[in-house]
Parts: C-alpha cells; structure tokens; sequence
C-alpha cells in the first residue's frame, strides 16, 4: 500500500538530498559598494544615538552646574582644569606626582596579578565543586558566606596578615573576584551533558585528558560569564582598596584629588576608570567569545 | 553456535530512595561473529539500558556480558556505541572528533600519518571526507550521524552498537543512511546490535530481531531470523513474501500480544 510507495520516494530523492546542502553553503554575496554601504549604514544606526544622548547630558550638565556657587564644576571648566592631564599623561615627577597613565597601569597590573590568580583557583576550586558531590556539600556553604563579605571588608584583615599594601591590594582583588568564577565553573561542569561523558567513556579517556578535552570546553562558556563577572568586581574592588592604602594608582589618584579639592580631578579620574573598566569587560568577553565559538551553538 | 557476544542472566533494577523498578528481567542472547541483530520494542521497554549495559555505561544489576568469553562490565573502544543523538563534540571539527577516538585505541600501534590516515579512510566510508573541517553545526542531522558512524567504526570495534541512530532524522535520509549501513555492514563484516523502535528497519537489516516485552521487567519475548538474503534492495523487498512475512510477526508481537498499554 502505502508503504512501496514511500520506498520509491526515497529511491528517487536520494541524489536531490546529497545535492541540497551544496547549495545552501554558497550564499550569494551582494556588490562590494552595497555591502560598504550597509556597513555603514549600520555602524551609523548604533554610533548615533549614544552621542545624542552624551550630547544631551552633557548640555544639561552644563546648564546645571555653570550657575556661581555650585558645587560641581560644569563640563567646561572640567576640560579646562584638566586639560594638562588629558594631553600629557606620562609625566613622572617623582613619588605620586605622575601622569594618569601610571596611576591607571599600576592599577592595572595590580588587577592583572590578582585576576590572574584568582582566575586559576577560582576554575580549580570550581571544576572540584562542580565534579565531586562531596567537595560541593562541604565547600558550598562556605562559598556562600564568604562572597557577601564586601571587599573592602577584607583589607584590614589582609593588611595585617601581609604588614604591606601592594600584596594587600592584590589579595582583596583576588578574595572578590574568585567567587563568580568558581560558582560559574562549577555550574558549567555540572552541566556537562551526559553524552559528552559517555562519549569520553567509550574512547576512554583518562582524567586528564577528560578535563581538557571534554570539561574546559563543554563549561567554557559558563567559566567566561564568570570571568566576565569577576573582571567587573575587581575593577571595582581596586579602586576602593587603593583610597585606603595609597601609592600611585587610580584609586589614590581619586582621594589625593578630593583632599586637595581637585574636583574636575576627580571627574576626569571617574571618566578613565569607566572607560578602562567597560574595556576590561569587553576583552574577557571577546576572549570568550573566540574561545568559545562552536560550543555555544550546537 | 559460538558465542561471540553473550548476555548471560541481565536482570536490571533501579533503585530511587526506597521505590525500586524492575527494569529488565532474566535478558539472555547470544550474537555470533558478523551477525547484524536488533532489538525492538516500545518505548520505555528498556531496550536503550540493555545496550547502555553492554557498552558498560550502565551495570548490570545481576549476570553479565561475556565478549570473546571474557567479561566487560566497563565502557570501552572494542563496543562502540552510535548515539542517536550523534554526540559529537561541537567544538571539534568532523576530523578532529574520529581523531580523538582514533588517537587513543591506536596510540601504540599506529603511528601519526597512519592515524590521520585511518581517519580519513573512515570519513571516506561514510562520505564524509569533504567535510572534515566543518564543525558539527555547520553540518545536516544525516552528515552528523554519519560521522558519528565513522566515529565508532574507526574504533574498530568488536561490536558495533547502534542506539536508535535513525530515529533523529527525516525518513528520506534515514533510508539513504540505512543503505550506508547495509554496505558497510557488507563490506566490513562487522557484529551489529541495534536499538530501534522501526519495524521495516528491523526487517531490512538485521539477520535477527529480538522482540522485547513491555516493561516494566521487560524481557525477550521472541527472537525472529531474517532469511533474506544479503545484499538486500529495498525495493525488491517491498514485494517480497518472506520480507512481508517477517514485518507481519512483528507487527503481530508489538501491536497484538503486547501492546503499549500507556500510549495515549
């Protein structure tokens, strides 16, 4: 009945269906100068509206801030104070006396070390709480408890476990960051689907080659939403511990500001750091997103 | 009749807090060398943890699975298994996924350009050789199912397992995928168990079929050879009575003696 004509079908259909994806696999390209055109056409739809609306804010901040007395200075006037900053930022006059490029790249290589050093722990400790139940029975409270504690909270202690600044610093960035990354892993690799882990089974695998063959790049895209989250934190976390222990950095750069009542200083200074910070995020974020093309669609 | 393959005594019970299911009960077959079986049965029957057991994914709660009369009660290369949802590594290239089989069974005893050759050999015999730097996403249900069968093949298994590994793809491409099968099959000589809840897929390629009860405590319920001659055309069977006859019994098993009570 039905059936040996169903079986016709097939016969017939099979060369139509080798042959279709051939086809689908050379899309048509539009003209070069359509393309660039389109490309611009879009880069303008998304550049616009943001500018209109820094624009907009900045014309409202002026007209607030212009009249005499006010507290804040306007636009204006910040330019004109810290257009010295803005133009030359690598003067070194010795002690804290330097340009913003140094404050910012001590900053920096502060977070870099303590990231860096949290991102490792944080993707050991967890790929251990994400595979061993009992490792997530025992250390998850823990975790728990232990990220609400604000980061500045930790640096007295950290102070005077280390009697310096500099590793103190570092060990705050370190303490605030660790937390998403490990829950994120963690999470990741308890997601691992199960046919990826059968998969591993058959070939036999070892251990070690489970976990970079089969583990890191199955979780990757949760280890980066983690990284992303703590790369944010410890940007935060640095500025804040650098008020309270000094020495060249943004963070000291911002009170040593307000103590000589540089306001348009500090604008200047909360400008970099917002700017510096959107970069960081964006960087984990690309990284992410070339070390992870292929896993995330499936 | 030697025992290539023997399941000796399966039973198998799933214990949830203090439920405990019965899953399979009292499972004995035996498969010869280059013999192509299926097991049929309805869905939840336990067919999938009866081959999850052989692969040594899952144990046995009691007996066992003898291979060349030696026990196997833990996963490896010489049972390869075709999932059916092809599980392909979707941030490795079609290459780079049957290289990573292939890397660990034949480290010692293939060297590098023999790999990669043996690689490429078994994406030949699947058709699959253009496509080896495409990843998993960038290639069809019926092209990822085929690497996942080079995949297994290039194991050189002992048994080769086939977890319903049609079941995910349109009819037309599962038929043009079931000759794939049949060819290699004829041309290898490789032991076969497949899964599959499709009657003229049974019939077509297997010289057995094993018909498994409802469960739960599913069991064999009746074994039925396929005498047709290989190779087989699918359009010649379509008009013959021996073919017809073997689609016949079981249907009558699945739909008659045991029906899916469940389904709805």
């Amino acid at each position: 009945m039905n059936m040996s004509a169903a079986k016709i079908e097939i016969e017939t259909a099979t060369p139509a269906a080798s042959a279709a994806p051939v086809v689908a696999m050379t899309p048509k390209r539009p003209p070069r100068t359509e393309a660039y055109a389109r490309m611009a056409r879009q880069t303008a739809a998304r550049v616009i509206p943001p500018l209109v609306v820094i624009a907009l804010l900045t014309l409202v901040w002026e007209l607030v801030c212009r009249r005499a007395g006010s507290a804040l200075p306007p636009p204006s006037k910040v330019f004109k104070d810290t257009k010295e900053l803005i133009l030359d930022p690598f003067f070194d006059h010795g002690g804290i006396d330097k340009g913003l490029f140094w404050h910012l790249s001590a900053s920096l290589q502060r977070v870099a070390f303590g990231y860096s050093l949290s991102a490792i722990a944080g993707i050991a400790l967890g790929v251990l709480v994400g595979q061993s139940v009992w490792a997530m029975r025992g250390l998850d409270p823990l975790f728990q408890v232990l990220r609400t504690i604000p980061p500045l909270a930790w640096l007295p202690l950290s102070l005077a476990a280390f009697r310096d600044g500099q590793p103190s610093a570092i060990f705050v960035i370190f303490i605030t960051s660790i937390w998403p990354i490990i829950i994120n892993t963690a999470v990741g690799i308890r997601n691992i689907p199960q046919d990826y882990r059968n998969v591993a089974a058959v070939v036999q695998l070892n251990p070690l080659e489970f976990f970079s063959k089969i583990m890191i790049p199955a979780a990757a895209p949760y280890i980066f939403t983690g990284l992303r989250i703590g790369i944010g934190l410890s940007w935060l976390a640095i500025v804040a511990a650098e008020m309270l222990i000094g020495g060249v950095g943004i963070g000291f750069f911002i009170w040593d500001a307000w103590n000589s009542s540089h306001i348009s200083e500090i604008i200047l200074a909360l400008f970099y750091v917002g700017i510096v910070g959107f970069v960081l995020d964006r960087l984990i974020a690309g990284i992410g997103k070339f070390v992870t093309r292929g896993t995330a669609q499936n | 009749m030697t025992a290539y393959l023997k399941l000796d005594h399966i039973d198998k019970v799933f214990t949830r807090g203090a439920a405990t299911t019965e899953v399979l009960k009292e499972i004995n077959l035996t498969i010869e060398k280059g013999e192509y079986v299926s097991i049929i049965g309805h869905s939840g029957c336990g067919k999938s943890t009866l081959l999850n057991i052989i692969a040594g994914l899952t144990g046995a709660t009691t007996g066992g699975v003898l291979l060349e009369n030696r026990e196997v009660n833990s996963p490896g290369p010489d049972r390869a298994v075709v999932f059916q949802n092809h599980s392909l590594l979707p941030w490795l290239t079609v290459y780079e996924n049957v290289r990573l089989g292939v890397d660990k069974v034949f480290s010692r005893t293939k060297s590098r350009a023999e790999r990669d050759a043996w690689v490429m050999h078994n994406l030949s015999l699947v058709q699959m050789a253009h496509a080896r730097d495409k990843r998993p996403s960038e290639i069809s249900g019926g092209m990822k199912q085929r690497v996942g069968i080079a995949r297994a093949l290039a194991m050189e298994p002992k048994v080769l397992l086939l977890d319903e590994p049609f079941g995910a793809l349109d009819a037309l491409t599962r038929a043009h995928l079931q000759d794939s099968v049949m060819a290699l099959h004829q041309k290898l000589g490789n032991t076969i168990l497949m899964i599959t809840h499709d009657v003229d897929e049974a019939v077509l390629l297997s010289d057995r079929i094993v018909m498994m009860t409802n469960g739960p405590s599913a069991r064999i319920g009746e074994v039925l050879e396929v005498p047709l001659t290989r190779p087989r055309k699918r359009l010649e069977l379509a008009t013959s009575a021996t073919y017809l006859k073997c689609r016949q019994r079981v249907l009558e098993f699945l739909y008659e003696r045991h029906r899916f009570i469940e389904a709805a």
